[in-house]
């Protein structure tokens, strides 16, 4: 019997202008490396620049959108072209849950930025399981 | 302005944003700019001006150009494209690897392309003045 495994969709913010925004995509790469068979992802340009099936991704996937900064472009973008994300997650919030300092430089992180992005991994990760739970 | 790929899913996407950091932190410092690609994405009214009011290169990181096509939505030609395969293809000893950040010799890579990028920067920023 084939037992269907529902996978989530995780949306990083690409923030390229911002550290945060590096913080974001290598913390989203972590979880979707530790969590290959459970979540999936899609580059947030492709909402624009793709076609139908990128569109629809966020009805085909329960989607978590992770941002970098106040702007919100992961949520508001995925909201806007393709299905209302399941959870927003924000990288300034949870380094402030965590007591981290937001990092400093855009890449080549050393161990402090690691830390931090261990801590976002975490709550994305924990976020895909309630997803997974509530599907 | 120079706006690389957004992708954390390919090797020449890691590529194209450590060539466009190579470019604006080291190689053309104050010259060279870039901004956050998911803010054209949502039309954010800054990105959208630093965008339409100022010289254009994409560097994409594979045939979907997202990049030159998130420029081209807002009805704004793109000065001058690259793909960041390109830049492998021209200097094979430097193979590229990593996804969501290149590795040493990718960085290495993403040097010898900055210098590259950098002269189309100069033209453009050439003929601004003029």
């Amino acid at each position: 019997m084939d037992i269907q495994v529902a996978k989530v969709g995780v949306v990083s913010c690409s923030g390229e202008e911002i550290p945060e925004g590096t913080l974001c995509r290598l913390a989203c790469r972590k979880v979707l490396d530790e969590r290959p068979g459970e979540t999936v992802t899609i580059c947030l340009p492709l909402f624009i620049a793709g076609g139908e099936e990128e569109r629809t991704f966020a009805q085909n996937y329960p989607t978590i959108t992770v941002d970098g900064c106040d702007k919100l472009c992961a949520a508001k973008a995925t909201e806007m072209l393709s299905g209302k994300p399941s959870k927003s997650l924000s990288v300034p919030e949870i380094l402030k849950k965590h007591g981290r300092k937001p990092p400093d430089k855009l890449r080549h992180f050393g161990g402090e930025e690691e830390a931090a992005v261990k801590a976002v991994a975490a709550e994305i990760a924990k976020a895909v399981d309630e997803v997974l739970e509530e599907e | 302005m120079v706006l690389p790929c957004s992708g954390i899913g390919k090797v020449y996407g890691a590529l194209a944003r450590e060539t466009t950091y190579e470019l604006v932190e080291k190689v053309r410092p104050g010259l060279a700019t870039t901004t956050c690609l998911p803010l054209l994405v949502i039309k954010d009214p800054e990105a959208v001006a630093l965008v339409t009011e100022n010289p254009v290169i994409t560097i994409d990181g594979c045939p979907k150009d997202c990049a030159k096509k998130s420029v081209e939505a807002l009805g704004k030609v793109v000065d001058k494209t690259y793909e960041a395969i390109k830049f492998y293809k021209e200097h094979k000893d430097l193979k590229p690897e990593g996804i969501a950040e290149v590795n040493e010799t990718g960085r290495k890579l993403a040097a010898v392309a900055a210098e590259e990028v950098a002269k189309a920067v100069d033209e453009l920023a050439a003929g601004e003045e003029k």
